[in-house]
C-alpha cells in the first residue's frame, strides 16, 4: 500500500532547530534503507505559492502568503508499506522527533492512502 | 486503544523492527534459527504485556532488549549446563570467556542485515527454501502470509523454514558477509531470490489472479534495502530498476474485471510515473557503475525502452531487439530468443519474427511453454494466417496454468477462428 504523509503547522513557527533537522535526516535515511520511503520533499513558504479556486462558475487565483490559514503544509513523504498501522507507526516516530527537539511546536501530519498496485487488487 | 488495535500496532512494529533484531541476535548466538526463536519469544512477550501496559515509547528498543535478555538467558543456561558437565568430569579448566554481547548488538546495523541476507540466501539451501526464509526473516512475513502468497498449505511453508534453518545449522553456515571476490558470486543467488519473489507476484504462475501485488511490493522493498546495503554493485541497482519499471505498469496491465492487458494495449496514463522515474534513475546508476553488460541491467534497459515511449507506436523496437541480442549472448536462453523474436517482428515485420520463432519450435525447453504458441499465434494472425493462428492459441491456452491468461488465449483463438470463417 502506498501512503502520502503531509505535515502541516503554523507558518510562523520559524526555522526548525538543527538537532531536529539532523534527527529527521537520520530517520529519513533509515526509511530509505528499509526500502519503504520512496519519495520525500519539503515545500517552499506559501509566499511563493498560489491558490487557484473554482467557485460559483468562476476561477480565481490568489497569490500567497496564506496568512489566514492556521496551519499550512510544509513537507511530504511517500511510503510503500504493508498496512495503515505501519504508516501510523512511521508517522508517530516522525512526530516524536518534533516533540523531543522542538519544544512547544504543534502541528499535524495527515496520513493518506494512495491508489497503487495493491489498491487495484483490493477494489476488484 | 482496543486490544485488536494494539495487536495491529504490534504487527506493524514487528515488521519494521524484526529483521534488525533477528540479525543482531544471530550475530550474538551464531545461529540464525535460534536467533529467530529468541526474537519470536520477545514478540510473544510484547503480545502478552502491551495490551495491558500500553505500547512503550520506543517499541523497537523494548523488543530488542527483550530478545537480548532471552539470548543472555540462553547463554547462562548453556553455561550452567556446561559447568555441570565440567563438574561431573572434574574438569575446571578451559572455561570459555563470555563474549561482550552488548557491544555485539550495537555494532553496525547495515552489516547485520547484510549477514542476514547472505545467510538466508546461502547456496546450500534450495531456491524454495531461500525464498521462504528471506520472506520470513527479512520481509517479516508470517508463515500464513507466505502460504497465502504462494497458495500452498501453511504446514508446507512451516516445514520448509524449519528444514532450511536446520540445514544452515548442520552445514555450520557462518553468519557473515562474504568479502572481496566472493561477494559478487554470492550476490547472484540473492538477486535470484528477489526476482523469483517479484515474478511470482508480477505474473502469478498459478491461481485465479493474474498478479499478486503484495509479493511485488515485498520484492521491491528487499531490492531497495539491498541497494542501500551494497550501493557499489551495479546489478543490484539493475534489478531494482527492472522491478520498478515493471511494477510501474501494474495498474495498467489488468482490466477492472481482472483480465490481463498486453503492454501495447495498455493505457500509459495509468503507468506509475514515480516508479518509472525511480527506475530510470536506478538504471542510470547501474550503467554508471559499469553494469552495462549485467543481465538485470540489460533487462532494465529493455523495460526502460517501453517506459520512455509515450505511445506504443513510439517504442524503439530496433533498440529492444539489439538489447535482447546482447542478453541472449550473455544468458543464452530460448525464452530470451523468443522475446527477441517478438522485438524483431515489431521492428522488421511479422515475417522476420516468425522465421526466428520457427527456429525455436523444436527447442526442448519450450515444448510446454505457453508463450511459444501464443507468440506464434500472434505473428500468424498479423500475417493473416488465421487457421494456423487458431490452433496455436488453443495450444497455448491448454499449456498455461493461469486461469485469467487461459481465458484471454481462448478469446484470441475464437477471434482467429471467426476471422478464418469470414473469408
Amino acid at each position: 500500500m502506498r501512503f502520502l504523509m503531509m505535515v502541516k503547522a503554523p507558518e510562523n513557527s520559524g526555522p526548525p532547530p538543527k538537532e531536529l533537522m539532523d534527527a529527521m535526516g537520520k530517520l529519513a535515511d533509515e526509511a530509505m534503507k528499509s526500502g519503504e520511503m520512496i519519495e520525500t520533499g519539503g515545500l517552499a513558504p506559501t509566499a511563493a505559492g498560489s491558490r487557484v479556486r473554482l467557485a460559483g462558475g468562476k476561477i480565481t487565483v490568489t497569490d500567497g502568503p496564506f496568512t489566514e490559514a492556521k496551519e499550512v503544509f510544509g513537507g511530504y513523504a511517500v511510503f510503500e508499506l504493508k498496512s495503515k498501522e505501519e504508516a501510523i507507526e512511521r508517522t508517530r516516530r516522525f512526530m516524536e522527533l518534533h516533540e523531543k527537539y522542538w519544544p512547544g511546536w504543534e502541528g499535524e501530519t495527515e496520513v493518506r492512502q494512495m491508489f497503487s498496485m495493491t489498491q487495484q487488487a483490493a477494489t476488484r | 486503544m482496543t486490544s485488536a488495535d494494539t495487536h495491529r500496532t504490534i504487527d506493524a512494529v514487528w515488521r519494521i523492527e524484526s529483521p534488525r533484531i533477528i540479525a543482531g541476535i544471530a550475530r550474538m548466538v551464531h545461529d540464525l534459527g535460534l536467533a529467530e526463536e529468541l526474537a519470536q519469544d520477545a514478540l510473544v512477550a510484547a503480545l502478552e504485556q502491551w495490551p495491558a501496559s500500553g505500547i512503550p515509547d520506543n517499541p523497537g528498543a523494548w523488543l530488542t532488549a527483550a530478545a537480548k535478555h532471552r539470548a543472555i538467558d540462553h547463554f547462562r543456561r548453556n553455561k550452567r549446563l556446561e559447568k555441570k558437565h565440567q563438574e561431573l568430569r572434574h574438569q575446571h579448566e578451559g572455561q570459555q570467556r563470555v563474549p561482550d554481547y552488548d557491544s555485539a548488538l550495537d555494532d553496525e546495523i547495515g552489516d547485520d542485515l547484510l549477514r542476514l541476507v547472505f545467510t538466508a540466501c546461502h547456496p546450500v539451501l534450495s531456491s524454495e527454501a531461500r525464498v521462504a526464509l528471506t520472506l520470513r526473516l527479512l520481509g517479516g512475513l508470517t508463515t500464513a502470509e507466505i502460504a497465502r502468497a504462494y497458495l500452498i498449505p501453511e504446514a508446507t511453508v512451516a516445514q520448509r523454514i524449519v528444514r532450511a534453518k536446520r540445514t544452515l545449522t548442520e552445514n555450520r553456515v557462518p553468519f557473515e558477509v562474504p568479502r572481496g571476490e566472493e561477494l559478487a558470486s554470492r550476490l547472484s543467488p540473492v538477486l535470484e531470490v528477489i526476482y523469483l519473489i517479484f515474478n511470482e507476484g508480477y505474473t502469478a504462475t498459478a491461481g485465479s489472479d493474474w498478479t499478486r501485488p503484495a509479493l511485488c511490493e515485498e520484492a521491491l522493498r528487499l531490492g531497495r534495502i539491498l541497494a542501500e546495503l551494497v550501493p557499489k554493485e551495479p546489478e543490484v541497482h539493475g534489478i531494482v530498476a527492472l522491478m520498478e519499471i515493471q511494477a510501474s505498469r501494474s495498474r495498467a496491465r489488468v482490466s477492472v474485471s481482472g483480465e490481463p492487458i498486453l503492454i501495447l494495449d495498455q493505457n500509459r496514463a495509468l503507468w506509475d510515473q514515480l516508479l518509472i522515474q525511480r527506475g530510470l534513475a536506478g538504471l542510470e546508476r547501474a550503467q554508471k557503475l559499469g553494469g552495462v553488460h549485467g543481465t538485470y541491467t540489460l533487462q532494465a534497459a529493455i523495460a526502460a525502452c517501453h517506459a520512455r515511449a509515450l505511445a506504443a507506436e513510439e517504442t524503439d523496437w530496433e533498440r529492444i531487439a539489439a538489447l535482447y541480442a546482447e542478453l541472449a549472448h550473455l544468458m543464452p536462453s530460448p525464452i530470451v530468443d523468443l522475446n527477441r523474436a517478438v522485438a524483431i517482428a515489431m521492428a522488421f515485420g511479422p515475417q522476420a519474427g516468425l522465421a526466428l520463432v520457427d527456429q525455436l519450435a523444436l527447442e526442448p525447453a519450450l515444448q510446454s511453454y505457453h508463450l511459444l504458441p501464443s507468440v506464434r499465434g500472434d505473428l500468424l494472425t498479423k500475417l493473416g494466417r488465421f487457421g494456423e493462428a487458431h490452433g496455436e492459441f488453443e495450444r497455448a491456452a491448454a499449456l498455461t496454468r493461469n486461469a485469467r491468461e487461459r481465458q484471454l488465449l481462448l478469446e484470441r483463438a475464437e477471434h482467429a477462428h471467426a476471422e478464418q470463417n469470414r473469408r
